[in-house]
């Protein structure tokens, strides 16, 4: 059993916690993420993992209340409670965590995060930071009450910048117009662009940094059942190839993904989910 | 009236077990135990049945077998024991599996645990990856021995296939899976679920950091194949394992249950394996129109002839000599037919079978929304990739001798995982040899 040690809402239907894992801890690093089973008749939903510490034994997850699976985990679920089971870390790092000193510190990297995903991109901006490389981050979401982790970031990053869709904080419009801006307008130099959001979001930042010529990483949030590449629901196609998602990423060259594929894939069970929410 | 998941096939009465027992000649040269990958001593154990003694028949098994209930029920016994039975030359074989299932089940109903063994606690720790088959079997004789053993299970079920893979209908989970489960457990083996060796930690780790002096691999086969023909990424194409893995391990059957599952519908399975049969037999019991596609006949198919059976009474249909090319799609990109094309047999290939080639011009469509792919398994990289100096061969299979042992001291291996996807009895066999060849290696 694995036991939830601190529970937050970061917003009405976004959830933090901190759960006991020490094995997954000890392992866990940048771009990997994780599945939890909340108890025996649950499904394995797979997780961002948002932080992890190997001494303490605990990594940290950020649950967007999206289908009765994640409502549940959401609403049902307190401190001091347990997980039937959390399984990882699954996935491989992201590539940086491979690179030379020297190579990262001449690294600069633009990472747009989008909704929930923005959880992701803190452990790998943590990372980063502390290795030297240059981090700047844009944090999107519809509107200002949506937006998480912007004290975390600020603290890991060397410019963060916020944009709404509605305006109501920060940038007015979309990641890709704020993207462009950074870029063209204000001339800030990058070497690398990391989009981790909602599939649509980095289908349309992938555009945007393809005309920029900034190469691009996308960290793909498919269906999944196991995680460990034992049931293809999660194939994506990258390059013309037929890829697992759980075992060949989860992260991918953006220009290389089929994402309106990915999208449709994505509704596979969408009746079932429905159906699901009404039980 | 509507299938269920509940096992289909009945087990022997006592009545029906001795008539079938005295069936049997007690041949010389029993040729059934030839053809057992194991040698379960065949003749010897018939006869204990027949003197109504069980329990002398469980022990008889007990020697060369440690998952009886289970092989009795999935072992292919037509081309092993029961197909070289000199009754079935003439007439029908004995009926060798039902009464190896007969005798496992009496052992479970009756709380027959066999001959105790108390082995002197040796104070070694050795690992086992996998809780499939091998796993299992490795593990139990190794606790036998005395050493302290763990299993690491990468599922939050233990069993490997006989937990995602084969559906209850055909193996009891409740009953005859977890009964074998316990008794390794009773032996002294630890089993953690939820950790997946090459992710949450490594074979390196395990030797070096947590004191395991041996390492026994059987991962099994379990990454799906796919055909490479168009469409397959359509929503709708499913590897069998993913859907098997839903039904079975996920028990997305069930309505209490949250995992999803597609139900009703028309839905094609390629291939002609038991998992095939496995799928289809899932699908029917899901509300489904269910047909079998496979580009050879119904002689080749390489199903248990009961699975075959089974499937058909059910009502399963079966296109032979039929290889799909392309799966279309409708303009929502789901999945609306199977363009295949008619085959004929041609010359026998390496495997003595004769291959099945295209007739031309001969193509045309199979209606589906839902296809299933059944094509077989290749092993899991995650291990190979994570592991200095553990040899792999081009099917991505580990290089290891009869006796499991592998390039890399101290890790053995066996099981799916060498051979490719094979039989459950074959990865016991393979994870009983390994567990002999790990004992002499920590006794030298």
């Amino acid at each position: 059993m694995f036991r939830i040690l601190e529970k937050e809402m970061l917003t009405p239907t976004i959830c933090r916690m901190k759960l006991e894992a020490t094995r997954l801890a000890k392992s866990a690093r940048p771009g990997q993420f994780l599945i939890v089973r909340t108890d025996e008749k649950g499904e394995r939903i797979p997780l961002t993992v948002s932080d992890y510490d190997a001494e303490a034994g605990t990594v940290t997850i950020v649950t967007q209340k999206i289908g009765a699976s994640t409502i549940n985990l959401v609403d049902n679920f307190n401190e001091g409670d347990s997980f039937a089971d959390v399984v990882g870390p699954l996935g491989n790092a992201s590539e940086f965590v491979n690179m030379a000193p020297d190579e990262l510190s001449e690294q600069s990297f633009i990472f747009i995060a989008g909704g929930v995903g923005t959880a992701p991109v803190y452990p790998q901006a943590k990372w980063l930071k502390e290795h030297g490389a240059k981090v700047d981050v844009i944090i999107g979401a519809k509107t200002a009450d949506l937006l998480i982790y912007k004290k975390e970031m600020s603290e890991v990053c060397d410019n963060l910048f916020i944009c709404t869709d509605d305006g109501s904080e920060g940038f007015h419009g979309m990641v890709t117009a704020l993207l462009e801006k950074l870029v063209i307008e204000e001339e800030r130099h990058y070497t690398q662009a990391v989009a981790i959001g909602p599939m649509i979001m980095m289908k349309f930042t992938t555009l945007t940094a393809k005309k920029l010529g900034l190469p691009i990483t996308v960290s793909l949030n498919t269906l999944m059942v196991d995680g460990t590449g034992m049931c293809g629901a999660c194939r994506v196609s990258v390059g013309g190839k037929m890829k697992f998602a759980c075992v060949d990423g989860p992260e991918f060259n953006g220009f290389e993904v089929d994402f309106d594929e990915a999208m449709r894939r994505q509704t596979l069970y969408k009746e079932e989910e429905k159906a699901a929410l009404t039980k | 009236m509507a299938l269920g998941f509940e096992e289909v096939t009945r087990g022997f009465s006592v009545e029906e077990a001795l008539n079938e027992a005295s069936r049997c000649l007690h041949c010389k040269n029993p040729r059934c135990v030839e053809a057992c990958p194991v040698r379960i001593q065949i003749p010897e154990f018939i006869a204990k049945v027949k003197e109504l003694d069980f329990a002398g028949a469980a022990d008889v098994i007990a020697q060369d077998s440690s998952l009886p209930a289970i092989c009795g029920r999935v072992c292919p016994q037509e081309n092993q024991c029961e197909g070289r039975c000199v009754l079935g030359i003439k007439s029908k074989s004995v009926a060798i599996g039902m009464l190896e299932r007969f005798v496992a089940d009496w052992s479970r109903e009756e709380g027959y645990e066999g001959k105790k063994v108390h082995a002197e606690n040796l104070g070694m720790k050795v690992a086992v990856v996998g809780s499939g088959p091998a796993g299992l079997a490795c593990a139990g004789d190794l606790a036998k021995l005395g050493y302290d053993v763990t299993i690491f299970e990468a599922l939050h079920e233990v069993g490997g296939v006989l937990a995602y893979g084969i559906p209850e209908f055909r193996l009891p989970k409740d009953t005859v899976l977890k009964h074998e489960v316990d008794q390794v457990r009773k032996l002294g083996v630890k089993i953690e679920t939820d950790v997946i060796i090459g992710r949450t930690i490594t074979i390196d780790q395990l030797m070096d950091e947590e004191g395991f002096e041996a390492v026994f691999v059987g991962t099994g086969a379990g990454l799906p194949k796919f055909m490479g023909i168009p469409g397959e990424n359509l929503n709708g194409v499913f590897s069998a394992n993913e859907f098997l893995t839903r039904s079975n391990l996920m028990k997305a059957y069930r309505d209490d249950y949250l995992t999803p599952i597609k139900k009703g519908g028309k839905v094609a399975v390629v291939g002609g394996g038991n998992v095939a049969m496995d799928a289809a037999r899932t699908a029917l019991r899901l509300g489904s129109d269910t047909t079998i596609v496979y580009r050879r006949t119904e002689v080749e198919l390489p199903a248990r002839a009961a699975e075959v059976k089974h499937a058909k009474l059910e009502g399963v249909k079966f296109a032979m000599l039929t290889n799909p090319v392309e799966i279309l799609g409708n303009e929502n990109g789901w999945v609306k037919a199977l363009r295949c094309v008619k085959m004929e047999l041609g010359e026998p290939d390496a495997s003595g079978r004769r291959s099945p080639v295209a007739i031309e011009g001969s193509e045309f469509e199979i209606e589906a929304d839902t296809v299933i792919m059944a094509l077989g398994t290749a092993p899991n990289p995650l291990i190979s990739r994570t592991t200095e100096g553990l040899d792999v061969n081009g099917r991505g299979c580990i290089v290891a001798d009869e006796t499991g042992v592998t390039s890399r001291p101290g890790v053995f291996a066996g099981g799916d995982a060498v051979s490719g996807a094979a039989t459950v009895i074959l990865a016991m066999g393979a994870g009983r040899k390994a567990a002999a060849a790990i004992h002499e290696y920590l006794s030298k």
